[in-house]
Formats: structure tokens, C-alpha cells, sequence
């Protein structure tokens, strides 16, 4: 520990209702630059909360969120935002305006020239091999995949040393999601920046992470590799979480040894 | 070509392009106050509870009612500019209608301006601040243009409604497509009447059109088309305001309620001003109950009105002194009260009186008012919708026990119809009415002098009291008009067939009373 980490959450709590319940107790993490950072648990547990503290979508009851070593609090929240890329899986892509347009959104914010924007864009859809004729588009003419890597395109389009992803790849089919998730994860290590991904998907989080933050209930119970975790964890509710892709591939091992018997989805007939 | 058809497209362009510039300031100033009402409504749960339950409630009163509610307002806003500053806000007019019709504009824009930005996507809305944009930029590169659709059928509503409801502002003295309407009513020219709501249709839909024209160009990102969707819409509301830069040249203002008496003889004035090289502006179709203080509040410079009237509503008497008598008192009290001239009597009485199918009076053998009491049971009474709330009528019923069966209400127009055709059996008729005489109408004497009398007299108001041109051109009318002749020149008007203008029955008045020629 040299210097302070790229972001830091310490102690933050967040109540939605007044302080009965708490979707925060108390968290603390730090994350350091160059990772790729899942952020796992189920519904409820508080990963998208604690996500959101980080680009001021969401502020701390209690407790400090540092960003470069800053208070975000002290952060115009605008130009902090513009710093930060963020992706969530309704996109959200403008339907107004065109892909161009919302890829080159926050370039046009941050007043970049036009012409430096244009070639922006065009480098962008290369990066996430959309056809440059996209451009012209609106969001209505793609498909939802498509979709997705603009919504990318646009997150990092002013080039942000941290990008966001909440349950980024998760509306889309399972063979897209697969694709995008690798496509991504090479777009990152390229790049060079510094991911936090909010996944209830643990098979994603192990593949794509190079670190995983479990959470239940508002606290953070496990962070570690995805290796340390996956053989196994004091805490039994981490263990089991990190038990799901390697039982789920079992049991697709035991459905492929059998597979010489016949089933009834591919009954032969004639 | 008929001369009623002519002379209505003489008005046309005038009473277009000031009907155009009042829709346009009033949905200019409504969209103005609106948008960013709304803007503010859908953030704040209780301010929209709020601003849309005011603007819902307006939308409920009658739109002439609330043209006449902003009258007394400005009228009190006017004394108190007056006291502090030292100048009048006219009352009258261009004002009022377009603060009515402004707050009426606004229930439409509203609601659908919060409707459209409550309902934007919340994912556009995360987006938007995930890309880093500020509160204000939010509003209007995302909220506001996602809201469009929404928020333009509003507006679009608002402008059909602005326009047909400008025709109502003719009663409180704005020159607007509904003076061809009103002053159809009253004189059932039915041409009139047609011009006026087919010019108002037409143009209603020309503004729906073309704002549907510049919402469409816009979704589809036709810059150029926008462009001249605008265009059409500022160049008419400028070529609107084009005639007028004329009429800035201050003449006169002349006045006249709402029947076709009061329309001839303001004619027959504003020639007369008019022959003396001035301009005059004709302010018609005003309710009586605004017009002597619109000519105390020196808005309009001069009109006629009834002795009687004056008497009972504006002085608040209700005994009944002699023609001369009361004249003498009127004259010296309406200058020392109100500052207002009275120049003198035309020559003839507008009374209020009863009046009967002659057949119907011989078999009851009534000649008067007394005779008529002791039936009035079973009897329907037919009045103009002044009458049965004025003093003259409650001094009727008081001085005689009248107790009639039914009373009923009519535009005046439909009044004779309604005594013609038996729907009622007594008329509240005006003894200069043109209808008697030609309906063979019986009037019953006012045999015990309950109702004072109604000698027309021509009012000037204290800023032109002592005006040598007014005065000078419209003295030789006073003593000129014997009631034949004014009954005579009304009949022109009110006949079924062969109706004449108000300015040919004014010409027809001055030439005899040897007053013709400019």
C-alpha cells in the first residue's frame, strides 16, 4: 500500500426508509487501480447500492466515499460522472438521438471539438465491432446486444480511468451475454481501466473477476480471488454461492455421460 | 353580390387579424407560464396537486363569465396603477382577453406537459445523470424531448381552444371574428354568423395543421421543414399585427351594447367622427353593465344609452320624475360623480314595456298593465335575458301584483319569435323595437308610471367632456331621431328578408334627418 486506493468506501451506511432497515451496514472496500472487480450477491444484498455511492447516483447516510483520494461529496457530482463510465442493464441508450449521437454524449458535454467527437465515435464502434454506418441509427434499429456494446461505446467514450457496470450483460440471451463478457473483459485489459461490476451471476463474476466482493444483507462477507473463493469459504452461505458453477457444471457433466440414452427431446423416430 | 356579404368581407380582414394577434399573445403567454410551471408541477407532488386543481377549476367557469370576471379586476387594478403611478391600465379590450384567455389556455399545456415528464422512462433519466449531464442539461436534452409528443398535443389543444374561445372577448370591447358573430345573433344576419365560424374554423385548423406539420418535421429531424412551419406561424401573427401599426394613430372609440339600435346608432356617430377626418374604433357588443364604466374609464369616448337606465342602474333610483326633469337631474349628477358628459337626447325613447299579440289582448279586453295583473297567472311572459333582473322589472311587479305563470329568457331575436309563434303570451318589448310595428304588436300602457323613461342620450366620457370635434360632430344628432325613424332604421336590420348593414341603416337615419353627406 503505497498510496491511497483509486476508490474507497469506509463505514458507509445507506437507509432507504428513515433508518428502520439498512441496505448499507457499515461497508468498507478498497479498490485499487487495473482490476476488474465483481461486486456478487443476491437481490437486496446491497451491491448496486455500494456501486452507486461511488459515481454519487446514490449518497452515504454515514461513512466516506473517496475517489482519487477526494471526498466525492466535495466532487461536483456533473464532472465527477463525466470522469466515470456507467453501464446498467436498461442501456438507456437516448432513443432521440442517434448511436452516434449517444456514444458522443459525454465527449459533447465535456466540450470536446466536433470533429474530435466524429472520430471518437467511429473508433469506438471499431472498438466494439459495430459497423461505423451505426452511427447514423437510432436505438430503435438495433438489436439488443447491439444495443449493449453502444451503451458500452458510450461509457467509455471520454476515455474514464473507471467504468461502472451494473448487471451489465444481464437482459440479453445466454450466447450474446457469453460473447460480450469476454469481448469486454478484453476491451478492459486493453484499455487499461479499472472495472466494478455488479453481477448476481457467479459463473459470470468467476470468469470475467479478477477479484469478487460477495455480499448478504448489507455487509460484505467475502473478497478474495476467484480461485481462493471457489475452494471454499468459512462463511457456508459464501461457500455454497461459490459452489453454483461448479454444480451446475456436474450436473451437466452427468447429463452428457448419460447422453447416449435417448430423451425426450431428441427421441429418434423413423 | 348581396351588400351583407360585402360588407362582412370588408370586416374580415380586420376582424381576422385581431382575432390572430389575441389567439397568439394569448397561447405565446400561456406556453410561456406553462412549460416551466409544469416543469416545476412534476418535480413537486404538491405543487402539481396544486397548480392542476387551479387549473382545472378556471376550466370549469363559463368562458364569458371568466372574460367578465377579469373586467372588475382590471378595472381595480387600474384605480390602484392610477393612485400610485398615475397611469390607467385599460380595463377594456386587448387586456382582459388576453389574461382570460391565457389562464384558459393553460389547463391543457399544463396537464400534459407534467403527463408527458412524469412518464419519461427512469432508465433515460439514470442514463442521463450516468453520463454526467447537469439537472438543467437533463431537462433539456433528454426529459423535454422525450416529453415532446406529449407535451405538443397540449399546446395543440390549447391553440384550437385559445381560438375558438377569442370570439367570446367581443363582449368585453376586443374587436375579434366573434363580432361577426354576436352582432349576427343580434340582428339575424345568419351570414354573418357564417362568415365569422367558418373563418374561425378555418383558421383553427390552419394552426392545428401547421403545429402537427412542425411536430412531425421535428421527430423526423426535418431541420428545413421546422423551419418553415415557424415561419408560417410568426409571419401570420405578423402580418396579423401589420394593420394595426395603422390604427396606432389615437382617434376615437365609440361604444354600442349588444342590439342593433345601440349597432346603428354607433355607426351613425363614428361616420360622423369619421367624416371629420379622424379614425374611430368601434368597440361592440358590450354588456350593459360594462359599458358606462368603460366610459367613465375614458376606454371608449362615447355611446348612447337610456335615461331610464342610467337612472335606476347607475344613479340606484327608483322613483320616476318626468322625461325633462329626470334628464336635468342625470345630467348634472353623472358630471359630478363620474365626470361623464351627457350631450344630449337623440328625440326618441327605447322604453321597457309589455307587449301582446293584439288578438290575444281583445279577447281578454286588456288595454294596460292594469288590466293585464289580475291574468298574469296563467299567462308565460317572454323577456330578454336583461330584463327579469333589472329594477325596472321589479317595479313592474311591485306596482301592479304581477305574478306571472312562466317566465322565460330569449336572446331578443328569439324573443319575437318565441310571441309570434304563442310560446309565451307577454314580451318584455322595446318601444323603439322596429318588430313592434312590423309584428303588429299591442303595447300595454304603463298606466300607474312604475318604469321612468328611456330617452336615448349620447354619454361622453370625462377625458373628451369638453372635446370641440366630438362635440361638434355629434350635436346636430341630438333632437334629431323621432322613434318612428329609429324604429324604422331597426326594422332594417331585424327583418328576415332584405336585411340591411348598420351602416345603411345609419345612412339612412342621418339622410333624414338631413344630416347626409360627408
Amino acid at each position: 500500500m503505497t498510496a491511497a486506493p483509486l476508490i474507497e468506501l469506509a463505514n458507509v451506511a445507506k437507509s432507504f426508509d428513515g433508518g428502520r432497515s439498512y441496505a448499507l451496514r457499515d461497508i468498507s472496500l478498497r479498490i485499487e487501480a487495473g482490476g476488474l472487480i465483481a461486486l456478487v450477491g443476491t437481490s437486496g444484498s446491497g451491491k448496486t447500492t455500494a456501486m452507486k455511492m461511488i459515481n454519487r447516483l446514490l449518497e452515504p447516510d454515514r461513512g466516506h466515499v473517496r475517489f482519487e483520494g477526494a471526498a466525492v461529496e466535495s466532487l461536483d457530482a456533473p464532472t465527477l460522472r463525466r470522469g466515470i463510465g456507467y453501464v446498467f442493464q436498461g442501456i438507456g441508450l437516448f432513443p432521440h438521438m442517434t448511436i452516434g449521437e449517444n456514444i458522443g454524449i459525454t465527449p459533447q458535454l465535456l466540450g470536446w471539438p466536433k470533429p474530435d467527437i466524429e472520430a471518437r465515435v467511429m473508433e469506438l464502434l471499431d472498438l466494439v465491432e459495430l459497423p461505423r454506418s451505426y452511427a447514423a441509427r437510432f436505438p430503435d434499429a438495433l438489436s439488443g446486444g447491439q444495443r449493449q456494446r453502444a451503451g458500452v461505446a458510450r461509457a467509455i467514450a471520454a476515455r474514464p480511468r473507471v467504468m461502472l457496470m451494473d448487471e451489465p450483460f444481464g437482459a440479453l440471451d445466454p450466447i450474446t451475454r457469453d460473447t460480450l463478457g469476454s469481448a469486454y473483459r478484453s476491451l478492459h485489459d486493453r484499455l487499461g481501466i479499472t472495472t466494478v461490476m455488479v453481477t448476481h451471476d457467479v459463473q459470470e463474476a468467476v470468469l470475467l473477476a479478477d477479484r469478487i466482493v460477495v455480499m448478504s444483507a448489507g455487509r460484505i462477507v467475502a473478497d478474495d480471488t476467484p480461485g481462493a473463493l471457489l475452494a471454499g469459504h468459512a462463511n457456508p452461505e459464501v461457500s455454497a454461492l461459490m459452489a453454483m458453477p461448479r454444480r451446475q457444471a456436474e450436473r451437466i457433466g452427468m447429463l452428457l455421460e448419460s447422453s447416449d440414452r435417448p430423451t425426450l427431446r431428441h427421441s429418434p423416430h423413423g | 353580390m348581396d351588400e351583407r356579404f360585402t360588407s362582412a368581407l370588408s370586416l374580415l380582414a380586420d376582424y381576422t387579424s385581431q382575432h390572430v394577434l389575441l389567439s397568439a399573445a394569448a397561447l405565446a403567454l400561456g406556453v410561456t407560464i406553462s412549460l416551466p410551471l409544469a416543469v416545476l408541477s412534476s418535480r413537486r407532488p404538491r405543487l402539481r396537486f396544486a397548480v392542476l386543481a387551479v387549473a382545472s377549476l378556471v376550466q370549469t367557469i363559463p368562458g364569458l363569465a371568466l372574460l367578465a370576471l377579469f373586467y372588475p379586476l382590471l378595472l381595480g387594478l387600474s384605480a390602484l396603477t392610477a393612485r400610485l403611478f398615475g397611469f390607467n391600465v385599460p380595463a377594456l379590450g386587448f387586456l382582459p382577453s388576453v389574461l382570460a384567455l391565457t389562464v384558459y389556455s393553460m389547463l391543457p399545456i399544463l396537464r400534459n406537459s407534467v403527463t408527458g415528464l412524469l412518464g419519461v422512462d427512469a432508465a433515460y433519466l439514470e442514463a442521463a445523470d450516468g453520463v454526467g449531464m447537469t439537472g438543467r442539461q437533463k431537462l433539456v436534452r433528454v426529459e423535454l424531448p422525450l416529453a415532446a409528443p406529449v407535451i405538443m398535443a397540449g399546446i395543440r389543444t390549447a391553440a384550437v381552444w385559445t381560438i375558438g374561445m377569442a370570439t367570446l372577448s367581443t363582449t368585453v370591447g376586443q374587436t375579434s371574428l366573434g363580432n361577426f358573430i354576436f352582432s349576427g345573433l343580434q340582428t339575424e344576419n345568419w351570414i354573418y354568423v357564417l362568415i365569422g365560424c367558418a373563418a374561425v374554423v378555418a383558421l383553427a385548423l390552419i394552426v392545428d395543421w401547421t403545429l402537427g406539420l412542425i411536430e412531425v418535421a421535428a421527430a423526423e429531424r426535418g431541420t428545413a421543414r421546422v423551419i418553415i412551419g415557424l415561419a408560417v406561424l410568426v409571419l401570420g401573427a405578423a402580418a396579423a399585427a401589420l394593420p394595426l401599426i395603422g390604427l396606432q394613430a389615437r382617434g376615437y372609440v365609440i361604444g354600442a351594447k349588444n342590439f342593433s339600435e345601440q349597432f346603428i346608432l354607433a355607426e351613425l356617430m363614428a361616420e360622423r367622427l369619421e367624416a371629420t377626418g379622424y379614425t374611430v374604433e368601434r368597440k361592440q357588443g358590450l354588456g350593459s353593465a360594462v359599458i358606462f364604466r368603460a366610459l367613465a374609464g375614458n376606454d371608449i369616448d362615447a355611446y348612447v344609452d337610456y335615461s331610464g337606465t342610467l337612472w335606476t342602474n347607475v344613479l340606484g333610483r327608483n322613483d320616476t320624475p318626468s322625461r325633462d326633469a329626470m334628464l336635468d337631474e342625470l345630467t348634472t349628477a353623472l358630471r359630478e360623480r363620474y365626470g361623464v358628459g351627457v350631450l344630449g337626447a337623440l328625440g326618441f325613447e327605447n322604453a321597457y314595456a309589455l307587449a301582446m299579440r293584439p288578438a290575444r289582448a281583445a279577447a281578454a279586453k286588456l288595454s294596460n298593465i292594469a288590466d293585464l295583473a289580475p291574468l298574469t297567472p296563467r299567462l308565460k311572459l317572454g323577456s330578454d335575458l336583461e330584463f327579469l333582473g333589472r329594477p325596472e322589472w321589479a317595479a313592474l311587479k311591485q306596482a301592479y301584483g304581477l305574478r306571472f305563470g312562466e317566465e322565460k329568457s330569449y336572446n331578443p331575436t328569439f324573443m319575437y319569435r318565441a310571441i309570434a309563434d304563442g310560446s309565451v303570451d307577454v314580451i318584455s318589448a322595446f318601444s323603439s323595437d322596429g318588430r313592434i310595428a312590423a309584428d303588429n304588436l299591442l303595447v300595454l300602457a304603463d298606466v300607474k308610471h312604475a318604469i321612468p323613461a328611456y330617452d336615448a342620450v349620447i354619454l361622453i366620457s370625462p377625458r373628451r367632456r369638453n372635446d370641440e370635434t366630438l362635440r361638434g360632430a355629434l350635436t346636430p344628432l341630438i333632437g334629431a331621431i323621432p322613434v318612428e325613424r329609429m324604429r324604422q332604421a331597426n326594422y332594417m336590420l331585424d327583418r328576415d328578408a332584405d336585411k340591411a348593414t348598420a351602416q345603411e341603416a345609419a345612412r339612412f337615419l342621418a339622410a333624414s334627418a338631413g344630416l347626409s353627406g360627408r
